[in-house]
């Protein structure tokens, strides 16, 4: 099967049923994703399939055959930040660290769909797990990223 | 300003050169710089290009020490922090320094408050030496040259030389002795909100974990432990996994049986079809209704250990009208996100570790005594760690990689736990059952306290360290040094030795006995009928410590707007503690429907923490630390049933989420004088101030934890 992961091309011979994080992981050593829980439940192994984001723990590689994947590692363009990693960055988001590629994927799924976020978007778009307690750090953040890219149009 | 990895530099090496490069050894310290570099201690060294290496011994897991302890460094030396670069040093090489760099754990909040004075000290001495290599070179003395943003200065002749042109003339100077620290008013670099230097490659996802870990030929490892706690396989049957597609080895070391593969969902699938004999071991039917006895049974029982004894407490009480409460918190998993991982490689003699560990030098041990091989012989590269939390400390997982590795020697293998594995066993939060009795005396004020503490000894049970007259210090945090004036005092200890495995769990103690003091204080100043903060106040005595309670009670009472009139329904509670030599405070406000929903309209939580090294980072601390209390306030408990732990994963041990973060204000107070810890002591009032404001709410006292079994469920304010 073929994948196309952050604009490159990978052919791939693994089970179908091989859920796409251990593809991206262990196959092709695309670390971003990360494993937390594998039911789907913590979203650190978040990836954007076709814009949109999958818990890829969960989700069979075979599924994503002939698709477009992003992993956190893919989405700054040619080195320049997305709005939403700077965003991150001013308002030192992360702690440990390990949810955060899939947080940040959330968030820019999120804005993709909804510019302007209120914070009840924010609350039922953004489902994944941070031990560490980041939540109120990235509200504001994805708020700052918001208006960014306002700032912009 | 940027961060060097040791362990990303090593992943380039070896990737880009393959196995060969393994055994050239990895690069410390920085290869290649060797001819323009001067080390001029064992934590600085200086390049000609005016780059500054800054070495860290510790870990970090998110608690961002990784920025905060150099930045101590920074400031003495007078360095420009844009040109500092942070290098982590290895055990081994520690080891192989006779220990120059101290100990490497990153635990109990530590990190700054134990090594604030030898790391200053480094910066210090350095400046010294680069200031007399400047004087010495234009025969001026010293003490008429200054050091700031990396050069040296003769103000009178107008004469400046960088740190760089500088370094090997000052690495060959005798250090001084004597080395005088900045007063902490004039600190420039130190006490700044600084960008921690890892952000920027966590949000592109760069960052190295434990568990990213990857080399030539590597192959990964699943492991299954007795799911009873104690118990061992006495056989398995491999048989349908054998020749399954990736599958290398399934070995059964008692334990534990692992199957390795070159994949770890491969392993992790072969393993569920591996049939294994599980020997119970004498634990089967231990239950969590069978443990509650034997710790109720702790409370009544005649053998105790003394924590402390003011006073005649058992007497006073006895000729006294007593109000009793007993109070109990459950068994709780750390739920690192990133669980327990180590890649270990046996070459004949030598053994490779990388690994997610809070302790680095512990896995060097671990490692080698697992091996049978020589300490010299063990190199540790400790990664960036997914959380840590207390349980990237004890090292089994460390332990469990090396005996898989031993049976694949030449092959590097990684073992990861999968979530099952990570919640049913881990080295829990232990239980703990207390039961509080008191006497007031005319004025509402208790005069007589009696703390008897049923719980498991982590220092007996984890660590199989001797107590120091029986008592285990952390099963009494925050009653053994209570700070209040009650003359006759006594707490006493009944030492639980169950067969659920127990551990560090942050915070610790002070996870769960504030809860007891601060809400039973709240007790007895509603049968006093006194307002709770101005009946703490007055149960202070004035002397240094309590004087920081207050302080921080009242910074913290004072930010909440403490005393004024709320919205109808909205309550509020208060608490402070001291801990991990910082002292601490909270408020919480909320409104419980008459169904139970609860909602938190505002919590403030402050910290005094002697010198605030990051102010910004110690907010994330105290924020990090309402998400890590509140998860567990509201939903954390392992339950036991023929004898394993009943949850297995975030489905059944619930995690808070950001749509139920209430808003939180943060106060740091740091008053000098003293250095205090950040990463686990301001969790310790949450529950406390929680549970009183819930009691003011419903006029009903929480006495034990999560609130689930209270019929309280957790809304959106």
């Amino acid at each position: 099967m073929k994948l196309n992961i952050n604009g490159q091309s990978h052919t791939l011979d693994v089970e179908p049923e091989m859920p796409l994080l251990w593809a991206l992981r262990d196959e092709l050593d695309i670390k971003g994703p990360k494993y937390g829980c594998g039911i789907a439940q913590c979203g650190a192994c978040t990836v954007l399939l076709n814009g949109e984001p999958v818990r890829s723990c969960s989700y069979p590689v075979s599924s994503a055959d002939g698709q477009q994947v992003v992993s956190i590692e893919g989405l700054a363009d040619k080195g320049k930040l997305h709005a939403v990693q700077q965003a991150w960055i001013d308002h030192q988001v992360p702690q440990c660290g390990y949810c955060q590629g899939g947080q940040i994927l959330a968030a820019v799924s999120l804005l993709k769909k909804k510019p302007k976020p209120t914070d009840q978007d924010i609350d039922a778009a953004m489902t994944n797990i941070c031990r560490c307690g980041t939540y109120a750090r990235m509200r504001t953040a994805i708020h700052a990223a918001a208006r960014q890219a306002g700032g912009k149009s | 300003m940027s961060l060097t990895h040791l362990n990303r530099r090593v992943f380039l090496q070896v990737n880009s050169a393959s196995a060969a490069a393994l055994s050239l050894g990895f690069l410390w310290p920085d290869a290649g710089l060797a001819n323009t570099n001067a080390e001029v201690n064992a934590w600085i060294e200086i390049n000609t290009d005016e780059s500054i290496v800054i070495r860290y011994a510790r870990t970090e897991m998110g608690q961002g020490s990784r920025t905060s302890a150099p930045m101590l460094i920074a400031e003495e030396l007078e360095a420009d922090w844009k040109k500092v670069r942070v290098v982590d040093v290895p055990a081994h090489e520690n080891l192989r320094r006779k220990r120059v760099y101290g100990d490497m754990a990153s635990v109990g909040s530590r990190t700054i408050r134990m090594s604030q004075e030898y790391l200053r000290k480094a910066g210090a001495a350095a400046r010294i030496m680069l200031i007399e290599a400047a004087a010495q070179r234009w025969s001026v003395p010293a003490n008429e040259c200054k050091a700031s943003l990396g050069v040296v200065f003769h103000p009178g002749s107008g004469k400046k030389l960088s740190f760089g042109q500088l370094a090997a003339d000052a690495a060959k100077l005798t250090p001084p002795k004597d080395i005088p620290l900045k007063d902490p008013k004039t600190w420039t670099i130190a006490g700044k909100p600084i960008p921690r230097l890892d952000i920027t490659d966590i949000v592109t996802g760069k960052i190295r974990y434990g568990v990213d870990v990857q080399l030539p030929g590597m192959l990964h490892a699943a492991i299954a432990q007795s799911p009873v706690f104690g118990g061992k396989a006495k056989s398995i049957d491999s048989s349908k996994v054998d020749n399954r597609r990736g599958i290398v080895k399934v070995i059964n070391l008692g334990e534990f049986v692992a199957v390795v593969a070159d994949n770890w969902w491969r392993a992790k699938e072969a393993l569920r079809d591996v049939s294994i004999d599980w020997d119970n071991g004498k634990n089967g039917a231990v239950n969590s209704a069978s443990l509650l006895q034997y710790y109720r049974e702790g409370l009544t029982q005649k053998e105790q250990a003394v924590a402390r004894n003011d006073g005649d407490a058992v007497a006073t009480l006895a000729a006294s009208q007593v109000i009793e409460a007993d109070y109990y918190t459950p068994y709780l998993a750390h739920a690192t996100l990133e669980p327990m991982v180590c890649t270990a490689l046996l070459n004949g003699e030598k053994l490779d570790i990388w690994a997610s560990t809070q302790n680095p030098e512990s896995t060097l041990t671990s490692a080698a005594s697992t091996a049978e091989v020589a300490q010299e012989n063990v190199r540790v590269f400790a990664m960036q760690m997914g959380g840590g939390l207390g349980r990237k400390s004890p090292q089994d997982f460390t332990r469990q990689a090396v005996a898989i590795a031993m049976q694949l020697p030449g092959k590097p293998v990684k073992l990861m736990w999968s979530r099952e594995e990570d919640t049913q066993h881990d080295l829990y939060r232990p239980a703990s059952l207390v039961r509080v009795r008191a006497a007031l005396d005319d004025n509402g004020k208790p005069h007589a306290m009696h703390i008897r503490v049923s719980a498991p000894s982590l220092f007996s049970q984890l660590l199989r360290m001797p107590l120091q007259n029986g008592v285990d210090q952390q099963a009494v945090a925050c009653f053994n040094d209570h700070p209040y004036a009650i003359p006759h005092t006594l707490v006493d200890f009944a030492m639980r030795s169950a067969h659920v495995p127990v551990g560090f769990w942050r915070t610790v103690g002070h996870s769960q006995n504030p809860l007891v003091r601060e809400c039973f204080l709240d007790e007895l100043a509603h049968a006093a009928n006194k307002d709770p903060l101005a009946y703490r106040l007055a149960l202070l005595p004035d002397n240094e410590k309590a004087n920081r309670d207050k302080g921080i009670l009242q910074a913290v009472a004072k930010a909440a707007d403490w005393g004024k009139p709320l919205p109808a329904g909205v309550h509020r509670g208060i608490a402070s503690v001291d801990g991990y030599g910082s002292w601490t405070a909270c408020v919480c406000e909320v409104s419980v429907s008459p169904r139970g929903e609860v909602k938190i309209h505002r919590i403030v939580i402050g910290i005094d923490p002697g010198y605030a090294v990051n102010p910004d980072n110690i907010q994330a601390q105290l924020q990090g630390s309402v998400v890590h209390g509140l998860t567990a306030i509201f939903w954390g408990e392992m339950t036991v049933k023929d004898g394993r732990v009943e949850q297995s994963n975030f489905h059944d041990y619930r995690m808070m989420r950001m749509n139920e973060m209430p808003k939180v204000e943060t106060v740091i107070a740091p008053s000098g004088g003293f250095w205090g810890g950040v990463g686990e002591p301001a969790q310790a009032p949450l529950a406390p101030a929680l549970g009183n404001a819930l009691f003011a709410a419903t006029g009903k006292r929480i006495r034990s934890l999560p609130l689930k079994n209270h019929g309280l469920t957790l809304v959106k304010a």
